[in-house]
């Protein structure tokens, strides 16, 4: 409407002329107005449903509130009681874990990638299979490895082999988090290795040769040719993974639920558990929780578009 | 090349090489094969510990016949298509609007919305979870597929606007300019020149987002409660809970599950990489 406010001098309401008023102005604002009537339904939505709800979180953080009576101011006492949780540190801490196994999908990623960069016969069909388990979900791969795990499984003949008869990592609170850690890292070392694929088709092959030329072989001309290359692929390797191991929730809920004994639960379904399961509905305590989360996975994001702003300014 | 073609090795390197690749390929999948093989079985072979031998009895069928029939699995499969497609096509159209406004005209807050669309993208959906809740709740919207697109929506918009705002940025910026000096207005240029040279981006993102919605279960976890509205992931869970020792039915179902995705992954996989793989080399 804002566009009729340009006529006020008109005493009789000419319609031309009106008409022709309203499309002048806006020929002029045109170029001006169109991005943000573009933008405007993407950034509502993501407004209302991303960028209100952080901040909404870390106020309820402050709140004592079961989601239904009234909410009670409480200040910082949620985080307090954080500090002397036992369930939030080995949260935490298998949070930690979760980031420091993952990272090991990248440099397996990069060796199967290298592995597989060949031209045989049938060697794209062999690189899709690989990835494979990237595109099922990781509620599947949680069934799969559950039911791989259970010694009265598909595992169980090995087991019995090693003299592990009916040994179940899953119930073991020593080593369930690595059971799990290990279903979780299946998928992302193909989502590293198709990364690293990609990057490799994508060497400057001048340089290779260049480097081969002067002598340069195996382990010094990946470490001093191929590797600088890879970069791209490297940084967001790394970025995916980091990301991957801190969205841990799908493979913790469907293998063991932070069982046994809360030893395999991560911070974001420890979140789940206090706000929204059958343990009470702790809103306030599982936003401290989330907090937390999100002032880890911060860290990432600045750095991340950083980088992307560095290219930005250098780039376009 | 990196590392050498294999062409180019001695004879007892090519005929290794061929040897280790469906090997290892082997080991890798070793997990899938044990979940495929026991999708085949029946109870019998279950039973008696039959896991890795030749199956007894050639059940899949009346397996999948079973999880049909004694399960949800068919409404769990519709609600995944339901939540599915429309969540695809909106975020799509919308963030080839919001990409094409960031990639093509320069404004102040141009930057700025650009990165706080990426953070977004990134941020713990922990974090999201209960005022999303809340918010659904009080629209009316907790517990329907309707509910759960919206936020679907919402969120991908931050990804699937990065992805094409870095497209149609490639795009050669004369092309918009001679159209506007013929008189094109801003909307024909978004309709008839952007969309069409994006149809690639727009290819490879809804195999993207179809894979990513399809195999959300968190969301799906705290927006949906009951089976009506319920897609296959959080079905599957449920079922998982219910049949502890009949693997071979789950298997199955897991199957099922895994069939539209990798479908989809087989018939664009040009696009599905492209799009994953996006920024992993300089173009």
């Amino acid at each position: 409407m804002g566009w009729f406010s340009t006529t006020p001098f008109l005493n009789v309401p000419d319609s031309t002329q009106i008409t022709y008023k309203k499309s002048s102005w806006w020929k002029l604002n045109q170029q001006k107005l169109t991005p943000w009537i573009f933008l405007f339904p993407g950034l509502l939505l993501f407004l209302v449903y991303v960028i209100w709800p952080i901040f909404n979180s870390l106020y309820i953080s402050l709140l004592q509130w079961d989601g239904l009576s009234p909410a009670i101011y409480v200040g910082l006492s949620n985080y307090i009681e954080l500090l002397d949780d036992e369930y939030f540190y080995i949260s935490l801490m298998n949070n930690l874990k979760w980031l420091i196994l993952f990272m090991l999908a990248v440099p397996i990623g990069l060796g199967l990638a290298i592995f597989l960069n060949q031209t045989i016969f049938g060697i794209r069909l062999i690189k899709s299979l690989f990835f494979f388990p990237f595109v099922i979900s990781q509620v599947v791969i949680g069934i799969i490895f559950s039911w791989f795990y259970n010694p009265r499984g598909v595992i169980g003949p090995f087991l019995d082999k090693l003299g592990l008869s009916n040994y179940a990592i899953l119930a073991d609170e020593n080593f369930a988090t690595y059971g799990i850690i290990f279903a979780g890292i299946y998928p992302q070392i193909a989502y590293c290795m198709i990364l690293y694929l990609t990057g490799l088709n994508n060497l400057n092959t001048d340089q290779i040769e260049a480097g081969r030329m002067d002598g340069a072989k195996g382990f010094s001309l990946f470490k001093n040719i191929i590797l600088p290359q890879l970069k791209p692929a490297t940084f967001l390797a790394i970025v995916v993974t980091v990301i991957g191991s801190l969205r841990s929730f799908d493979m913790v809920a469907i293998m063991t639920q932070g069982g046994p004994y809360g030893s395999t639960n991560v911070l974001a379904y420890y979140m789940f558990e206090t706000a929204l399961s059958e343990y009470g509905y702790r809103m306030g305590y599982g936003s401290a929780i989330a907090a937390v989360l999100f002032t880890i996975m911060m860290f990432y994001i600045l750095f991340f578009i950083y980088r992307m702003y560095q290219s930005e300014k250098k780039g376009l | 090349m990196f590392p050498i073609p294999i062409q180019k090795r001695p004879l007892i390197n090519r005929i290794s090489y061929k040897i280790l690749v469906p090997v290892s390929l082997f080991i890798w999948l070793i997990p899938l094969i044990g979940i495929m093989l026991t999708s085949i079985r029946g109870l019998g072979d279950i039973t008696a510990g039959n896991y890795w031998g030749i199956p007894s009895e050639f059940l899949l069928f009346s397996n999948i016949k079973d999880v049909f029939q004694n399960t949800p699995m068919l409404s769990y499969i519709i609600n995944s298509f339901k939540i599915t497609i429309p969540t695809v096509i909106g975020a799509v159209a919308i963030s080839c609007m919001t990409g094409f406004a960031l990639a093509s005209y320069k404004f102040k807050a141009n930057l700025f919305i650009f990165f706080t669309f990426i953070a977004g993208n990134f941020v713990p959906f922990q974090i999201l979870m209960i005022p999303v809740r809340d918010l659904t709740y009080q629209m009316g919207l907790y517990d329907t597929v309707t509910g759960l697109v919206l936020f679907h929506v919402a969120f991908q918009t931050g990804f699937c606007t990065l992805f094409m705002r870095n497209f149609i940025k490639a795009l050669p910026n004369e092309l918009f300019e001679a159209a506007r000096i013929d008189g094109t207005s801003e909307f024909n240029i978004f309709l008839k020149i952007v969309v069409p040279l994006t149809r690639p981006a727009i290819a490879a993102l809804s195999v993207l987002i179809f894979t990513f919605i399809w195999n959300d279960f968190f969301w799906a976890t705290v927006l949906i409660q009951g089976q009506h509205a319920m897609p296959i992931t959080a079905g599957l869970k449920s079922l998982n809970g219910q049949w502890v020792t009949v693997y071979h039915l789950l298997s199955a179902g897991s199957i099922i599950a895994a069939v539209p995705p990798v479908i989809m992954f087989f018939l664009m996989q040009k696009h599905f990489i492209a799009g994953l793989t996006l920024g992993a080399s300089k173009g």
